[in-house]
This record gives C-alpha cells, structure tokens and sequence, in this order.
C-alpha cells in the first residue's frame, strides 16, 4: 500500500515535470539566442567579425515603396492581397565597374528608381533619364520585381520588369538609355507574376527567361468581374497564374515554350531559381510556391522533369516565398533555403533548408529539411533570403527579411485569418468571404534574422549584435560589393516602407576573392557560369544567377570570404558551354575579371 | 485546431454462438478507422508532419499507457486507447520539432492517471495534453486546420464515415446538437461582428474540424452519462466557444471542451455522490 502510494506521487511529480518541461526548454533556447541583443559596432566587429550600417540617406537614396490599391471589390482585405511588390535587384547596367540597384515601386503612377552608383559612397536615381522608372502607369499593371540578364549578348544587362499586369522587357542600349521591346520579344499582354529568372536552359548561348504567375493571368486586378480570385486552398491551391517559359530565339523574339518542355503548373509561384544541382551541366529550376508544396524541375537539357515529391522536397505544403541556394557545408554541394510562416501559437510552418542526403548524387539526389537542426527555421512570416559570407570567414552566412503587414500594434488579424484558411475552398476561394481586415496586423513589426554560419552546422542569429534593428515589412533582399571594398553590402526592399541599405565593415584580418565572368561561347552574362573554388583544405561553390530570393537578384560577381591567412589553390569555372577552366593561385583580396575562353 | 481524436473505444465483442469466416475485435474498429484517415490523408495530402513525429507520438502515448497502467492497476492496460491518443497528437500537432511530440503525448496520457476524482479521468486526454502544449509552448506549436486540403470530397468522406460510426455507437445526438448550435452562433457572430457569415461558418467546413466534433467531443469516458445532460454540455461547448470566437481567440472549440468538459464531468460525479449518500442514508433508515 505505502509502495502504491510512493508510486503516485512520483507520478504525479513527474506529470508537474512534464508540466514544467515547455518553460525549461524556452529557457535553454533564450541562452543559445543571447547574441540577438544590440551591441556596439566595436564589439559586433571583435565578436562576429562584420557589422551593417544603415547609410541609405547618406547614399543619397530616399526610396519608399507604394503598395498596389487593386480593385475596390477587395477594398475590405486590400492590405492583404496586395502585400508585394518592393524587390531589388543589382545591376552594373552601365558597365563602369560599380554595381547600381534597380527597385519597383507598385502603386498604379508611382515610379520605380534605378540608382547609378557614383563611385563615391552615393547613388544617384537615373531611372527617368534612362527610360525605366515611368512603367506602372494606368492600364498597364504595376512592377513586382526586375531581373537583369543580357538576352542579345550586347555585352550590357537587359531588363525584365515582373508584373502584375503587363511584363516589359527593355533593352539596355549600352547604358545609355532602354527602349522598350515588349511586343517584338512577343510576351504576352498580361501575366500576374512575382518571380522570374533570366537562364539557359538549353545551353545555346542565349538567355531564357522563366516567369512563374501568381494570380491567374485571365484576372486583371483592376477591373475584376468575380471576386473568386484566391487561392481555392491554404495549402494545395492550384489556380494560381500558369507558368512560362520563354525561349530566346535570338534574333529578339522569344518563343512560349513552357509546356512543350514540361513545365505545366498553376500553383502560385513566389520565387524561383537555377542552379545546376546535380553537376548535370543543366540548370535546374526550383519553384517555390505560395499555398502549396515547391516543384523542382530537373532539367536535361531539352526537356524538365518535375521531381519535387521524388527528392523530397516537394511534398509537405507550406507557403513557399523564397528560393536561394548556397553551398552551406563548403562541400561543393548546394542547400536550398525556402522561407514560409512561423507565428507563435497559430501556424508553425518552419522555413526549410534542404540540404543533399549523404550519398545521394545525380538523378538520384534526395533532400531533407535541416533547417531545424542548422538553427534557420523560425523566421516569423519571412520572405526574402540570401546566402552570403558577410563576415568573410570563408562560410555562408543567410539574411532573412520578413515581417507581413504591419498596421495597428494592437490588433491582429490572425484570428480572422486561420478561421477562413481552414475552410472549404468554395469560401477560402472567394475574396467577399473574407473579414475586413480594418488596419490590423498580421505578423507585423517582425525582427530580421542575419544568421552567422559557424561552417560546423550551425548558424545563430546576430542581426541585432551586427546592426539590423528594423522591423519594416520586408520583402527583397540582395547581396552585393557596393562599393568594391571586398565585403559584401546589403539591400533589403520593404512593402510599403524604404529602401534599406546596409552598409558591411568586416574585420580586416579576414581575407575574400571576387570574380567577375564574361561569356563567349556562353551567354555573355555568364549567368549559369559556377566557380569553385579550392582553399585550404576546403571548396566552395558559387553560381552566376538570373535571379534568386524573393523578387531579387544579387549582384552578378561571385565573392568568396576566405577567412585569415588563406592558401588558394585554384578556382574552377564551369561555364554554361560546358567548358571547364582552371586558374591555379587566383590571389586573395582581388576581383578577377575573367572571360570565357574561346 | 487540436485537441483528440478519442474515438469511442467499444468493449470486446461478445462470444458468439457461430464463428464468422472473419472477427475484429471491437477494440480495434476505431483505432483502425483513426489509422485509416491518417494514411488516406498523409498519402494524398502529406497532412503529416513526418513518419517518424507521429510514430514517436503513438510510442510515447502507448509505452507510458503500460507502464502507469502497470503502477496503477497492477496490470497491462489495453494499448488501443492510448494508440489513439497517439494518433491524435500526431495528426493534430503541428510543430517543427519532435520533442513537442512527446511530450503533448506523454503529458495526455499522464493526465488520465493523474487527474481523477472518484476513479474517474476528467479530461479528455489529448484535449488536454493539446491545449496545455499550445499555452505553455505556443512558440512551438501550432494546430491549425489547414493540413487536409480544402476541398469537399474529403470533407464528405469523414462527415460519411464519422456520421455511420458515431450513429452506431448512438451518439450522433452529441455532433448533431454541437453543429446545429455552432451554426446558430456562427450567424448570431456574423450578426454582431459584421463578418460574412461564410467566414464564420468556415471552419466547420475545415477537416480537422470534423474530426473534433465527431471523435473528440463524443469521448465516453470523458462525457456525461445521460443523453439529456450529453445535449446540455455540448450546447454549452459551443456555447463557450462563440463566447471565445468574439474574443478572436483561435483555438476556441478546443478551449471550450477544454474548461466545460471537465466541469460537466465534476458535476456529474457530484450529483452521482449525492445520490449513492441519499441512497444510504435511506436503506439505513
């Protein structure tokens, strides 16, 4: 009897245990993020090796996005269905050696800016005089992102502005000015799309372009005739904007040719990218998709063969907002990161890093989401991410942006959100159907995440050690050398609010490499071009790219960290052609500009 | 959403005069039923986080099942209840992490030993494991009932199969009143919050949902005994949960189970006690 009686209350102690085991845990996880506190930049600098200054007003660059106003049948939930728009992306568009940034603004008259670095410190908004900024007038849709790639091989980056409405493509006259060539490329008069990437898919030498739809292409925003515009599922929506593929004909026409190719979806992309992920010599496409699982198209050269499911990372559905990819392990090998939404108590979805499963190479590749275990999996309802060595210690370090809409402090919309998602599509699906959102928040004034890779499998957040203290809703992020210093800068693009940009200062005694490669018998940008490159013991892939993140694309010059006293032995180029080139010793502390030899 | 699929678990079937060419155990229908839906809705839907969150949920449920069983009642309790229990967290809890698994399991299947009054659990056990993991480790978990797709014939499927079960264990009045109340406030809110009355009546259109007004709130062992008194609690269920619903509090069906199904069950037992001292008193006089 005394026994029983000892047995339950060690019982009962154990049921209060387990009571008590959440508060335990919370507690042992604010120790691990002890290093989210500001510090000072001395001490960021001695600590983490590099700290951001936001120098935008200094640089001259006073930009704040405008959100699009759609038609008044969604007046009642407007904050919500046009939540996108402000992207960035990194352009040297006139070739003088110093990166410029180009930003959409998306209210129908508002303008979009293309800021000519001026070597300097500061930028000077040139978009006008250049032909680029008057592009969200009435009847034509407004601009959701800008992806550069040089389709004739003129040697200067053409434009592609992403819209909702009509999509433009202008060509760079040699950073003198763009004349718009829309109809004689022969895009369609309306895509509702958030993301698109410049590649090659066929390795012919000439850029392709890859346009992934959001909203169905049969809406025009502005003049709806139903409010039955929404996703028809939280999670398995299929009614979202097909898919394009445009194939560069090469005389300045561009042939439709996505489902002749494989590509036939309607999930509602958000953010895409290429990479050649199985050393195939072929770029494939990740398509990371709102409402749904991402798609991952294996590409042989002609033809893409969806995979998603078969690799792993295309069967549990979150809200896909971003694809980046970046070799995290130093092993030659690249991860991709997916942000999605994580609010606490409502909706953990996690985002996700899927890293290569060892031993699994080639066709047979297979993914598995780390991002848990690498400490890059809560991220608020994030969107925009980049890898990058900001602190040049030779690993991969990711920025995140996030934040959805930020409105009244007080008052949140979640409740009135969870309760419609989980409903059957014939309500979800309907726009009328959804609560006024009467300025309320949804995962609002949210704290970025600038996660520090340790190379051993961890990353931990320092964004406020290092400087990045805003709570903007952000939505694009790039990376680039602003001002050629070795160190990689950043960009951030914020839905309704300013552009952001953050200046790096990084410990001097951390060495880095930049390249800058030009195609011959490849495309001219080289996008698609990878490096690798060979140091101390260790190799790192980078890849040329048309576009990454959300709505954004980095600078087009690879940049390595190197950390302390670094032994280079070679940097291997693979061009798109398929030619392999070998510089032994590239120096340190450098920009290699290299061309494709012929 | 969250909380418990506690199927109705029904005694083992009795001996029969003829052998059927094929038996199943009573015991096993609902645990089979409940194991059926997951694998439809993982293998079409993906609706679980992974295999092996679920698995460790069900281990977890069922080994801590025998061994409290075994410290309690000096003997090996019937695992098929428990395997519910764990089948409920993993399909219900949406967390990143594994240990959340465990611990909303361990937490659910402690409480049925610990928290007894007269011999009796008070609280539905993943209805309780599920709401104390969403108070105390909100930044964790989450259950909300978007993961079988949105779509009707899903919804038909479970409203079919749920109904035909729930009717032969004669306790369709339960889910009868329950959705007849929750529509009846979903319009009395839409009224006074202004919001369409689709919004309203969205989420029992959700899966998830249906599982909790077929499976969780018809828990036996958890439920009032009288027909009369099964119809008062779960009105007030719903009751309690328009009340929370104009709070915008998320969780609100699973919270409302949460605080009036242990009170109803207090009050029974109550009433049950006065009853067997009245019944005393009266063969001593």
């Amino acid at each position: 009897m005394k026994g029983n009686q000892i047995s339950r209350i060690c019982v009962a102690l154990f049921f209060v245990a387990l009571l008590a085991a959440p508060a335990v845990i919370k507690r042992i996880s604010a120790g691990r993020d002890a290093d989210r506190w500001k510090i000072d930049a001395k001490t960021a600098l001695a600590r983490h090796g590099f700290y951001l200054e936001e120098v935008s007003h200094a640089a001259g660059i006073n930009f704040v996005h405008q959100s699009p106003k759609l038609d008044p049948k969604l007046d009642a939930i407007m904050p919500e269905v046009a939540s996108m728009g402000a992207s960035v992306s990194i352009v040297d568009f006139d070739r003088d050696g110093w990166p410029d940034i180009y930003v959409t603004n998306s209210a129908i008259g508002s303008k979009n800016a293309l800021y000519r670095n001026m070597h300097d410190g500061t930028f000077k908004d040139v978009a006008e005089e250049m032909g680029v900024a008057d592009v969200n007038q009435p009847g034509t849709g407004v601009s959701m992102g800008a992806v550069w790639g040089d389709f004739d091989n003129d040697g200067y980056e053409d434009l592609f502005l992403i819209k909702w409405g009509r999509p433009e493509l202008f060509h760079n006259d040699h950073g003198r000015g763009f004349t718009r060539v829309t109809e004689q490329a022969g895009l369609p008069p309306r895509i509702n799309a958030n993301t698109a990437i410049w590649f090659d898919y066929d390795g012919d030498g000439l850029l392709d372009l890859f346009v992934g739809g959001y909203y169905s292409e049969d809406i025009d925003l502005w003049h709806l005739t139903t409010t039955r515009i929404m996703p028809d599922s939280f999670e398995y929506a299929k009614n979202g904007g097909r898919k394009y593929l445009f194939h560069n004909l090469g005389n300045g026409k561009f042939e439709e040719v996505s489902e002749q190719v494989g590509i036939d979806s309607r999930r509602w992309a958000l953010a895409s990218a290429a990479a050649d992920l199985r050393g195939t010599g072929h770029p494939d496409l990740f398509v990371s998709n709102d409402y749904g699982v991402s798609e991952l198209y294996f590409n042989d050269g002609k033809r893409f063969h969806e995979v998603g499911e078969r690799t792993g990372v295309g069967f549990a559905p979150k809200s896909g907002m971003n694809t980046a990819f970046g070799d995290i392990l130093n092993q030659g090998r690249y991860a991709v990161y997916v942000s999605n939404i994580s609010e606490d108590g409502i909706l953990i979805q996690g985002n996700n890093l899927w890293v290569p499963k060892e031993g699994t190479t080639g066709n047979g590749i297979q993914y598995q989401n780390l991002a848990r275990d690498f400490g890059v999996e809560l991220g608020g309802w994030s969107f925009g991410a980049q890898f990058g060595d900001l602190n040049n210690d030779g690993t991969l370090d990711l920025y995140l942006t996030n934040g959805y809409i930020s409105l009244d402090r007080h008052r949140s919309y979640w409740y009135d959100f969870s309760k419609v998602a989980g409903g059957n599509s014939s309500i979800i699906g309907d726009a009328k159907n959804w609560p006024a959102f009467e300025g309320r928040s949804l995962s609002g004034y949210q704290s970025k995440k600038v996660w520090l890779n340790d190379g051993a499998g961890k990353f931990v957040d320092v964004a406020r050690a290092v400087g990045v203290t805003d709570t903007y809703d952000g939505r694009s992020v790039a990376l680039a050398d602003l001002w050629n210093r070795g160190v990689l800068d950043v960009v951030v693009a914020n839905q309704n609010g300013p552009l952001l940009l953050y200046r790096n200062t990084v410990a001097p005694e951390n060495h880095w490499i930049e390249f800058e490669l030009e195609g011959s018998t490849s495309n001219r940008s080289a996008i698609g071009a990878a490096v690798t490159l060979f140091w101390n013991g260790q190799q790192q892939v980078q890849e040329v790219s048309g576009g990454s993140g959300f709505a954004a694309q980095n600078d087009r010059r690879l940049h390595f960290g190197l950390g302390k006293s670094p032994q280079i032995q070679k940097a291997l180029i693979r061009w798109p052609s398929g030619k392999v080139q070998t510089i032994d010793n590239p120096a340190a502390d450098q920009l290699h500009k290299i061309k494709e030899p012929v | 959403m969250s909380q418990q699929l506690s199927v109705p678990v029904l005694p083992p079937t009795a001996p029969v005069q003829k052998k059927p060419l094929f038996r199943i155990d009573n015991r096993y229908i609902a645990p089979a039923f409940i194991t059926c839906i997951l694998l439809a809705g993982h293998l079409s839907f993906g609706i679980l986080e992974s295999y092996q969150k679920t698995l460790l949920a069900i281990v977890t449920s069922i080994l801590l099942e025998l061994i409290l069983g075994r410290i309690f009642f000096h003997k090996w309790v019937h695992p098929a209840s428990a395997y519910i229990t764990g089948i409920s967290v993993g399909i219900l809890v949406r967390s990143p992490a594994f240990w959340p698994y465990a611990l909303c399991s361990a937490i659910s299947i402690t409480s049925k030993y610990v928290l007894r009054v007269k011999g009796r659990h008070v609280w539905n056990p993943s209805n309780f494991g599920i709401s104390v993991m969403l108070f105390l480790a909100a930044e964790t978990v989450a259950t909300l009932s978007i993961q079988w797709g949105n779509y009707l014939w899903p919804m038909l499927i479970i409203w079919a199969l749920g109904s035909v079960i729930i009717w032969r264990l004669r306790r369709f009045h339960i889910t009868g009143i329950y959705v007849v109340s929750f529509i009846a406030f979903a319009f009395l809110r839409s009224w006074m919050t202004g919001s369409p009355w689709q919004s309203e009546i969205a989420p029992i259109t959700g899966p998830m949902y249906q599982l909790f007004i077929f499976f969780m709130i018809t828990d036996p062992k958890t439920t009032v005994r009288s027909t009369k008194g099964q119809c008062l609690v779960v009105f007030l269920v719903a009751l309690v949960e328009m009340v929370m619903r104009l709070d915008q509090i998320v969780y609100a069906p699973f919270y409302a189970l949460f605080i009036v199904g242990p009170i109803a069950m207090l009050v029974e037992i109550w009433l049950d006690s006065r009853r067997t001292n009245f019944t005393k008193l009266t063969v001593v006089q």
